[in-house]
């Protein structure tokens, strides 16, 4: 690529790195005083954290427990996507019943679903189904709504251009509709993947015997804090780089108007 | 309907006498209820630079819309190299007043995206889409995107977007209205480049009466809704012209009789109207 605007300018990068830098050091700074304030029985250190979590992760115990979850997370994930994506686009083209759905989904969207929990375990049992389907209804109305918004806030002109140049209909939603409405449906994605995480882990939390939400409230009821706040530091650590990754991929490929 | 010529000591030929390129018979459109163009006859003569002015809501959007085949009259008729228009026509260019750049592509992918989509072959594609970019002073910018580059110069990637296409009849709706008057001044003078350089028909919709009055061969001046043509001014300018013509003393007479018009009529259009009529010069 040529061009003089093409590379980010060297002190937007730097900026990164002392954003992270801070934000890492008041986090655990944080840590640290609230676990002086609260005690060892609530709270490991920082320090004992980490070390108990480089002792686990060399237990092939927690790679089963980290296996589970990661396996009802990319299902609950993928469903929620190809759920949300589908409906949003049907709904945003479709102008009524997208009029009609929307109130609906931001109602649906404010309901702690942590209520439904019962009904989901009535549904589909102990086990990966429940986690799954928890993990969906937290992931796929966020991911909806951005698509519906992202098809009805299509810039008019660019369909106008489209068929100024005589494209097809296919070839309209191919080259011009899908390309527009990626940026909104990535973001969509980026908020669903941690709303989803979110899910499964409470799902785990309440009726499994498996996964890393098990894994944090079967700490606290063993008083083992350290494994508690072990696996919770590795959850945050994924967690937040998987967003960074996300954030990155958006910045770098996408180029919003 | 009066015609008015001004003095033409450049020898440029009346447009009447030209072969008719594109033409409206007894067009109106109608939205609901409400009137919003015509019936309205318009001939573009082949090759000559039209311009539309008139009082903001009088439809000119509309007679674009009409004139591409974007959209269709209630009644009359549409025709271009003598067929009937349905449906924007191979062979016609338009450029909108909104930024229609894609934002996802880079500026030589927008340029080449309508090639592409025709499935022209690549080094041809290459070698208009170079050209293009040139023309329009693109070229350092190629690999840039839209989110880059300012208003005036996301504008001439649609214009370069839509030359690259070779249409022989360029619409344009206010396409620099979004512009500064420097940045407008100057692209007019690149559009007049364009225009000579490619022999092209071209019919600009402008609220600027100034750039009516320095671009075009003729102006036709539409009354407020519903739009008709109440007079279509030709300003006799040579062919070979640029934006230094402002300073010719017709330039200042031109300006004045389309407003002469138009003041009386955008004030119907904003809802009063003038007890004092207003003299030509």
């Amino acid at each position: 690529m040529s061009g003089p605007a093409t590379l980010p300018a060297p002190e937007a990068r730097q900026s990164w790195l002392i954003d992270g830098v801070v934000t890492a050091v008041i986090a655990i700074g944080a840590w640290q005083a609230l676990h002086a304030y609260a005690g060892e029985a609530a709270i490991a250190s920082p320090l004992k954290a980490l070390r108990h979590l480089s002792g686990l992760v060399a237990t092939a115990g927690f790679w089963s427990h980290a296996t589970a979850t990661l396996t009802a997370f990319a299902g609950a994930l993928a469903i929620s996507a190809a759920l949300g994506i589908g409906l949003g686009l049907v709904l945003g083209l479709r102008r009524f019943a997208g009029e009609v759905a929307e109130p609906i989904l931001s109602g649906l969207y404010a309901i702690p679903k942590v209520t439904l929990y019962p009904v989901i375990l009535l549904i589909f049992g102990l086990g990966l189904g429940a986690k799954v389907a928890f993990g969906v209804i937290h992931g796929v109305i966020p991911i909806t709504l951005f698509t519906l918004t992202a098809v009805k806030g299509i810039n008019p002109v660019l369909i106008r251009t489209a068929r100024a140049m005589r494209l097809s209909q296919a070839d309209t939603i191919r080259t011009v509709l899908a390309p527009a409405v990626l940026p909104e449906i990535v973001t969509g994605l980026r908020v669903g993947f941690s709303l989803t995480l979110l899910g499964v882990l409470v799902g785990e939390m309440f009726a499994s015997q498996r996964g890393l939400g098990f894994l944090i409230v079967n700490g606290i009821s063993l008083h083992n804090v350290k494994q508690t706040t072990a696996v919770i530091l590795m959850l945050v650590v994924v967690a937040v780089a998987a967003n960074g990754v996300l954030l990155w991929l958006d910045r770098r490929f996408i180029h919003r108007p | 309907m009066a015609v008015v010529a001004f003095a033409d000591p450049g020898g440029g030929m009346p447009a009447t006498a030209r072969e008719t390129h594109a033409a409206l018979r007894g067009v109106t459109r109608v939205y609901g209820r409400l009137a919003a163009l015509g019936p309205l006859d318009l001939d573009l003569a082949k090759g000559e630079f039209f311009s539309v002015v008139g009082p903001s809501g009088c439809g000119k959007s509309t007679l674009l819309d009409v004139l591409s085949g974007l959209g269709r009259p209630n009644a009359g008729t549409v025709t271009f190299e003598g067929a009937p228009v349905d449906g924007v026509p191979d062979g016609v260019g338009i450029v909108f007043q909104e930024d229609a750049s894609f934002p996802w592509l880079s500026v030589r992918d927008n340029v080449a995206f309508g090639l592409r989509r025709a499935g022209m072959d690549g080094a041809e594609i290459a070698r208009r889409v170079d050209y293009a970019l040139g023309f329009m002073g693109l070229s350092d910018f190629a690999g840039a995107y839209p989110a880059q580059l300012s208003g005036g110069m996301r504008q001439r990637v649609c214009i370069a977007r839509t030359l690259v296409t070779q249409p022989r009849l360029i619409l344009l709706d206010e396409p620099f209205g979004a512009l500064d008057q420097q940045t407008r001044l100057l692209m007019g003078d690149e559009l007049l480049r364009l225009w000579r350089e490619t022999g092209a028909t071209v019919l600009l919709i402008t609220h600027a009466l100034d750039e009516a009055a320095m671009l075009s061969d003729r102006i036709g001046v539409m009354s407020s809704r519903p739009g008709r043509f109440i007079e279509i001014v030709e300003t006799g300018w040579p062919r070979e012209r640029d934006s230094r013509i402002v300073a010719d003393e017709r330039f200042g007479q031109i300006t004045a009789r389309l407003w002469s018009h138009l003041r009386e009529e955008s004030l119907k259009a904003i809802g009063k109207s003038s007890s004092r009529k207003t003299s030509v010069p």
